[in-house]
């Protein structure tokens, strides 16, 4: 689904991605660690399409299409999703009337007619079930004035609505105290399927206990330098960065 | 109501010139440049009695006195007053014989709109045949306002058949003392329209919803008056979302609201007049007078929404004389490319725990400068008097300005004034957090906005919010490269 190639990446003319191969599969969840500055974040933004970073050798295919050559409302119409570490306000809009925007943009930009109010109303009810929302939630203004959990509790939110192919899930524990964070890896959970691809950066081994992945993969200085199971986060835990870094050189 | 066609045709022609707002009874055109002859010579065309004529010549002679004012934060090349025709009888409707005849661009933008091809025919002056549905509307809309002893017609049409009330009330909202613009305006009016609610009436519909369709074709100098009796409320719209390409480069209306003892006006505007082009060239200056009066426990609320014309110099006031009475003013004003716009409003607290609101969205574009400015007074009779004013300002881009100027004079020191502003830029974090979830880059910015601007939008009439709002989508398109 996702075949990343030797990607290199800048930003500011700095090279943050320094030829990065990974492959994800349907189904798969793959979880990306590493210290800070090693590039997690960037691979989450040049995926997902912030023009803020420039692709300079390598490519990024999503079930065959060349995503460098996309906008990043297209990428997101194909089934790109990021799940913000920084999540923007917009004050005056609706968490609702935002979910139905970007829902029936997607579905216009696929040739579909606009999701009738009441299945988008039952499926907003559904959703907002499953990660612990009230009613009085969704008619607040987008990401204005919410707690560090609220902000990340609507990301996860808004991916189950949109039902994405490929999710990224940045940071996504970050802020979070730890009943935040199970309502948040429960979700994933739920929506995780053989269809479905995760792909979780995280700096700690601490979410990777509620959402399982099938790979770990260590970035540092802009490579993945180690690549291995679940057994690998628990290691890093128990012996930090430093011990990658004593490896490699 | 079983019409026959014929008599369907026929009714509607008279109705063309009974509930128009333009009447079609001469076909002289006076000659370009401005005198006294030539006041007096539209008051004779308009078959005005003497007291009118008398009036136009006062405000005449005390014009030619007055000086043009600069004090606003706008440049423009200042109207050349002998080089304009004020007087044109009604232009023939019929401009061209099909829709294909109009420019492409225009329909483009109406259809975005969601205006009807019928309604598109009359905006742009094509040929129309009898439309039934118009018909059934304009009858059932008279049949209901006469019942209840509304007047709603045009000022001229007012001015012969119900010149007491006229008389009693023009002018003294706006005197044309007040202002460079109220006096020519006062001179030289073409025409406009008359609104009268009687005591302890609540008009049962919005005005003008029908009459959007004519009022593409207003005049330069346009007057309208507005008396809600005491008790009464009325919810009067003006203006019109379709885009106005007129010729005429300078308007100056003259607004004028009266709210008796217990009364309500609720009086929402949008404004879409020609802004120029995308390089600055031409477009509309619009300085505008409007303003109320509230008597005691009246209620007057001007919302408007601007985003048309190359230069806006317009200030919706109220003047709360009354005790215990109330002024609010919601405003969006719009501004891309090269426009400009100095709006505002004035709060005149005179009576006693009288309030105030003002809610002020400038939204900047393009190399565009948006200015707020307000005033609020406070007499020293207004005891307990309170006003809470917001203004917000929104910039799109590194080329364009909001300006804010608020003006206080609070002479009772019992009054509570409270000044809330704030100024934000859209970022391109946030463009990008809606592209990420498949919203594109105008689509975002036309959320943004609405988000920004929802405080005002809610005050709108339903129908007519819903038509702003595109209205703003359309008005920044393209600002964002």
């Amino acid at each position: 689904m996702l075949i990343i190639k030797n990607l290199h990446a800048t930003v500011d003319g700095k090279e943050i991605l320094k030829g990065i191969n990974l492959e994800l599969k349907p189904g798969e969840v793959h979880a990306i660690m590493g210290p800070n500055g090693s590039g997690k974040s960037t691979l989450a933004s040049v995926i997902s399409g912030n023009e803020d970073y420039i692709i300079t050798k390598g490519e990024i295919l999503f079930d065959d299409n060349d995503l460098s050559e996309l906008d990043a409302e297209e990428r997101a119409h194909l089934g790109v999703f990021l799940s913000f570490q920084y999540p923007v306000e917009i004050p005056g809009v609706t968490v609702t009337n935002f979910i139905k925007t970007a829902i029936n943009s997607s579905r216009k930009a696929t040739g579909k007619e606009d999701l009738p109010a009441a299945e988008m109303l039952k499926k907003i009810r559904e959703k907002a079930k499953l990660l612990d929302i009230n009613s009085k939630f969704l008619s607040r203004s987008l990401n204005e004035g919410f707690s560090g959990g609220e902000k990340k509790r609507n990301e996860i939110f808004q991916m189950a609505m949109l039902e994405p192919k490929l999710s990224i899930l940045d940071e996504t524990d970050s802020g979070l105290d730890i009943d935040a964070l199970k309502i948040v890896a429960n979700g994933v959970n739920k929506l995780r399927d053989k269809e479905n691809g995760f792909l979780v950066i995280t700096h700690y081994q601490r979410l990777l206990e509620y959402i399982i992945p099938d790979y770990v993969h260590v970035l540092f200085e802009g490579k993945i330098v180690k690549s291995g199971s679940k057994e690998l986060a628990n290691k890093l835990e128990e012996k930090g960065y430093d011990w990658i870094k004593k490896e490699i050189v | 109501m079983a019409y026959t066609e014929e008599e369907l045709k026929k009714e509607l022609e008279t109705k063309e010139y009974e509930y128009g707002f333009y009447t079609d009874i001469e076909s002289d055109t006076i000659p370009v440049g401005l005198n006294e002859d030539v006041v007096r010579k539209i008051s004779k065309l308009k078959g005005e009695p003497k007291w009118m004529t008398d009036w136009r010549i006062s405000a005449f002679k005390f014009w030619t006195q007055m000086k043009e004012p600069d004090w606003s934060n706008v440049k423009y090349k200042k109207p050349d007053f002998q080089d304009i025709s004020y007087y044109s009888a009604p232009k023939s409707k019929k401009k061209y014989d099909s829709l294909d005849d109009v420019d492409p661009e225009l329909i483009k933008t109406f259809n975005k709109l969601g205006i009807s091809l019928e309604e598109q025919k009359k905006l742009t002056g094509v040929a129309v045949d009898v439309v039934m549905d118009s018909v059934s509307v304009a009858t059932t809309f008279r049949e209901t306002l006469s019942k209840k002893g509304i007047i709603f017609c045009s000022i001229s049409e007012a001015i012969k058949e119900y010149p007491d009330l006229v008389r009693k009330y023009l002018g003294t909202v706006v005197p044309f003392k007040d202002n460079y613009y109220a006096a020519l305006n006062s001179a030289v009016f073409s025409d406009g329209s008359f609104c009268y609610i009687p005591k302890g009436v609540r008009c049962p519909m919005e005005l003008s919803t029908y009459f959007r369709i004519n009022q593409a074709g207003t005049g330069q100098f346009e007057r309208t008056l507005v008396i809600a009796d005491e008790s009464s409320y009325v919810s009067y719209l003006e203006g019109c979302t379709a885009p106005s390409r007129d010729e005429n480069q300078l308007h100056a209306a003259v607004v004028e609201l009266v709210a008796l003892d217990n009364a309500e006006i609720k009086y929402s505007t949008v404004q879409n007049w020609y802004p120029g082009n995308k390089h600055g060239k031409g477009g509309v200056y619009n300085f505008v007078t409007k303003r109320g009066i509230c008597h005691k426990n009246s209620k007057i609320s001007w919302t408007q929404v601007e985003t048309g014309s190359a230069v806006t110099w317009k200030y919706p006031s109220c003047i709360l004389k009354g005790d215990n009475s109330i002024g609010e003013f919601y405003s969006i004003a719009v501004t891309n490319n090269f426009q400009q716009a100095d709006t505002g409003t004035k709060m005149i607290h005179l009576g006693k725990n009288t309030r105030s609101t003002i809610i002020s969205k400038g939204i900047s574009a393009g190399k565009s400068q948006n200015s707020y400015r307000g005033l609020v007074k406070i007499e020293p009779r207004a005891k307990n008097a309170r006003n809470f004013s917001q203004c917000d300002s929104l910039l799109m881009g590194n080329l364009c300005g909001a300006h804010t100027f608020p003006y206080i004079e609070a002479r009772n020191n019992s009054a509570q004034i409270e000044h809330e502003a704030t100024t934000s830029k859209i970022g391109e974090d946030q463009i990008f957090y809606c592209n990420q979830r498949g919203i594109d880059t105008e689509k975002a910015i036309a959320l943004i906005v609405n988000g920004f601007s929802k405080e005002v939008l809610n005050k709108l009439p339903m129908e007519f919010a819903v038509e702003a709002q595109k209205l703003l989508e359309i008005s920044l398109e393209g600002s964002v490269g």
